[in-house]
């Protein structure tokens, strides 16, 4: 990135600014600005959008978190983030079945799901270890791998909660379950702020403040230093005396374990479990929201992040409703797949151009 | 008669880079020149001016011209070359693996039978191919050569000395051929292959081909020509008669100019030291420069040179020692025996490395200065760290690593806009004092360094090895350098070891001759032998 110097001219300024920022970020920027300038023409109220917006934001942002770690340590894009889901799910309805209520299920929830996630992620971790090169091919198929797995076995696991089995055979976990008398709304709901249309989960806010915070602050120990140098150049931290695998094995645990949080966080906010084919379609959203958030195959910070879920939620959130009340066809699903797997497409094609 | 091939005043320059210079001479049909020069002396420059190779051209042409039987030649890419009748076989074969002997000796100069329907159609190169008049061809070839080639076996599946000949072959094949440059052809070759080589050279010499032959074995220069041209840093230095000559004035003049006097009485200083580095029998598996049988002591407050031709395993000493090549054998430091393999123990214990390959272990290409030079301290000697809640977290401390870079920065003189520009925006040498002050930033006991100018301008090489003799004198930094430059090795070093196939061939104070250490580099000793016997 070019830092603007005075004395060069406003064009060249303009010319550094779109390089540092990019061309995707500045279209999906303008774009959902006028999303947000038609909205009213539609009758769409813009508080009750930057809400849903916000609300989003909150349920989302941990899971594109998660991809920090292991584009951090070289592992690529995590792809395999349905597996951090899954431990996540198994926190969520042990918790439950253990016969927790409110926020106490809420963390609860989320010690199991570090359980799993670590054991998980050491699994994935060694795995990746094995494939080095090929690690966000080997990642998607450990996604789908561990999702059809699970379709199996939330079916088997010897659950007996009624709000989760099926009710007509008394076995077998449903595909979706409600969080409420659970963990439903525990952050969404903590120090809300409602000014008329306008809703604040600040909750969820300052949850994800918190580990974009923890995450900031472990980029900055020695670890985390030697997690960025190993993504870097494996070789120059090897021959500084880094066990390279150990960190890459850590950076998919890290990745895992924010993955198992961040779907609990989406759980509470949302009021329901998916299971099944659910975390199937988590990583995606992820993955190009990070990316739009302007981070490439090898490199991404917590700005990324931020900017990065703001401008892929504020899309998907606000396209269905302008577009339909505009010109009373759901266009949402098809903009939302072509701006995610476009931004994953161009990151790709940028990696090769560093190269 | 005009000669076959005049070169007059030939210079060649890459971006302000002098690399060749008043080039000069003739060859007559049916001779052989010789030529020889250590690497980087300009010989295959030089070959590639005449093979009218692309890069050249795209590098800025050349100065001077060069005549071809009298006629001026102009050559826009090897295609024309080759239409003039130059032939060259580089040292790295260019053959199709999966092709027979005869499909590769013809390529793309094959024999036609009449047109097909489909050659109606879309033109000549759907015509049928004449297996048996390519054959003729390719046998013709081989039978000049005077070897026995099997023209129908697979090139995947022949010894090397085979694809050697398929390659002369297919130059031969050619019509008009005039000139024939070999570069190192005998470097893949056994002995007795390389014997059968040099025979056929001399015969197609008689038969009217004039031969540019590139070797570093100068037994076989002896053996095979009538000119001998030597060249070293871009300039002939000798034109010499083969008959009139002998194998230790070419290696003189191979190697170059004695050491200068004033530096000499430094040179000889006195080193009683104990010794701080014993390694017994180390095998290092490093593709291309592997160790094989390497024991050495190293005193300290010494600086040890190692030196050798490319590919003898030099290079893999260094790098089996610090880990990063699997190695064997028994390696002590300071009195602990050091755990091979394991680059973090060796960090920690004081040793330090200066990779020969800087942009793909030297550096973080895509961090910052102030990364590229604290990283490894930081991470194994925990330096440039603060401690937060009683030492539970390392916290990077910004302040200590910024003063150090721009210490080392001032030091060295590393021309960059800041301690935060990325290391890959930096020129060679600047990239190369950032992987000097990493090294110095662990404050080694002990500092192996590779190639440290391989690859720099003039100017920073010589601030390059004066950081090093800096850090020998004044902080008593143990120093093992390895290059291929024994000139650098000789201006700055105590002692030079030579190695040769994987082992040491000889240990000289950096005082002795330069005929000495010729001769021990290219393990021409033997031959000097041989002359004397006679």
């Amino acid at each position: 990135m070019k830092i603007a110097l005075s004395g060069i001219s406003l064009k060249e300024r303009v010319k550094n600014f779109i390089d540092s920022f990019g061309w995707p970020r500045l279209i999906i920027a303008g774009f959902l600005l006028l999303l947000f300038l038609v909205a009213p023409l539609g009758g769409i109220s813009i508080l009750t959008s930057i809400s849903d917006v916000l609300m989003r934001f909150g349920m989302n942002s941990i899971m594109v978190l998660a991809m920090v770690p292991m584009i951090h340590s070289g592992c690529g894009l995590n792809f395999g983030l349905p597996l951090g889901i899954i431990a996540g799910l198994l926190g969520g309805t042990l918790s439950m079945q253990f016969g927790f209520t409110g926020a106490l299920s809420f963390f609860v929830a989320i010690i199991i799901t570090i359980f799993f996630g670590t054991i998980f992620g050491w699994a994935y971790g060694t795995l990746l270890n094995k494939v080095k090169g090929g690690e966000m091919m080997i990642a998607t198929y450990v996604g789908y791998a561990a999702v059809s797995f699970m379709c199996i076995m939330w079916l088997l696991l010897p659950y007996t909660n009624p709000q989760m089995v099926w009710g007509y055979k008394g076995t077998g976990l449903r595909t979706t379950i409600s969080t409420e008398g659970h963990y439903l709304h525990v952050l969404s709901d903590f120090l809300k702020i409602k000014v008329g249309n306008l809703e604040i989960p600040t909750g969820s806010l300052i949850f994800f403040a918190l580990f974009a915070f923890l995450m900031w602050a472990f980029l900055h120990t020695k670890t985390g230093t030697a997690m960025t140098a190993v993504g870097s150049n494996p070789t120059f931290a090897r021959a500084s005396g880094i066990n390279v695998d150990r960190t890459r094995t850590l950076s998919v645990i890290m990745s895992t374990v924010l993955g198992g949080i961040g779907i609990l966080t989406y759980q509470q906010a949302f009021g329901f479990i998916q299971l099944y084919m659910g975390p199937f379609y988590m990583a995606l959203p992820a993955v190009s929201a990070i990316l739009i958030g302007g981070a490439s195959v090898n490199k991404a910070s917590i700005p990324n992040v931020i900017i990065g879920t703001l401008l892929f939620q504020g899309i998907v959130t606000m396209t269905p409703s302008v577009m339909n009340s505009l010109i009373h066809t759901d266009m949402s699903e098809v903009i939302r797949i072509i701006a995610s797997n476009g931004m994953i497409l161009y990151a790709l094609t940028r990696k090769s151009e560093v190269k | 008669m005009a000669p076959v091939l005049e070169v007059r005043n030939i210079s060649k320059d890459f971006f302000g880079n002098q690399v060749l210079k008043d080039i000069n001479f003739t060859l007559e049909k049916g001779e052989i020149l010789g030529l020889v020069g250590e690497n980087g002396a300009g010989k295959s420059t030089l070959m590639k001016i005449l093979f009218g190779m692309n890069e050249i051209a795209e590098t800025g042409g050349y100065g001077g011209s060069f005549f071809l039987d009298g006629v001026e030649a102009h050559f826009a890419s090897p295609f024309d070359a080759l239409d003039a009748g130059i032939g060259m076989v580089h040292q790295e074969f260019s053959l199709l693996p999966d092709f027979t002997t005869t499909e590769n000796v013809v390529l793309n100069r094959e024999a036609r039978k009449k047109t097909n329907v489909f050659s109606l159609i879309f033109g000549e190169r759907l015509e049928t191919l004449d297996r048996k008049e390519m054959q003729k061809t390719a046998l013709e070839a081989i039978n000049r050569l005077g070897v026995s080639l099997d023209e129908n076996m697979l090139v995947s599946q022949m010894p090397v000395g085979h694809k050697q000949f398929t390659e002369i072959s297919r130059e031969l094949s050619r019509k008009g051929m005039k000139l024939l440059i070999l570069d190192e052809p005998t470097a893949v070759l056994t002995e007795s292959e390389a014997e059968t080589l040099l025979k056929t050279l001399r015969k197609l010499a008689d038969n009217g081909i004039a031969i540019i032959f590139i070797t570093h074995r100068l037994h076989e220069i002896m053996e095979v020509s009538d000119k001998v041209l030597v060249m070293r840093d871009g300039l002939i230095i000798s034109n010499l008669d083969k008959n009139k000559t002998s194998i230790s004035e070419i290696t003189k003049a191979m190697v170059g100019r004695e050491v200068k006097e004033e530096k000499r009485e430094e040179r000889d200083r006195k080193l009683d030291g104990e010794d701080v580095m014993t390694v017994e029998h180390l095998w290092v598996n490093m593709p291309g420069e592997t160790v094989k049988d390497f024991s050495i002591t190293v005193k300290k407050g010494e600086i040890l040179g190692i030196g050798g031709l490319a590919g003898q395993g030099k290079l893999g000493i260094p790098n089996g020692i610090m880990g990063l090549y699997g190695a064997g054998g028994k390696v002590t430091f300071c009195g602990k025996e050091v755990k091979l393999n394991d680059p973090d123990w060796c960090i920690r214990n004081g040793l330090a490395f200066v990779s020969e390959d800087r942009r793909g272990v030297g550096l973080l290409l895509d961090e910052s200065l102030e990364w590229n030079i604290t990283f490894t301290a930081m991470q194994a000697q925990n330096k440039y760290l603060k401690p937060l809640l009683g030492g539970a977290i390392k916290w990077r401390d910004q302040k200590t690593i910024e003063d150090v870079t721009n210490k080392y920065i001032k030091e060295l003189q590393i021309k960059c806009t800041s301690s935060k520009q990325k290391a890959k925006a930096l020129s060679g040498g600047n990239q190369q004092k950032i992987c000097l002050a990493k090294a110095f930033a662990l404050e080694p006991k002990l500092l192996f360094v590779s190639e440290p100018t391989r690859g720099i301008d003039v100017g920073a090489k010589a601030l390059v090895l004066e950081a090093l003799k800096k850090a020998n004198r004044e902080n008593g930094t143990t120093i093992v350098m390895v290059s291929s430059e024994l000139e650098e090795l000789r201006s700055i070093a105590d002692r030079i070891a030579i190695i040769t196939d994987g082992r040491v061939e000889g240990i000289l104070p950096a005082s002795a001759s330069s005929t000495e250490f010729g001769a021990l580099m290219i393990n021409a000793k033997k031959a000097l032998d041989k002359e004397a016997e006679k």
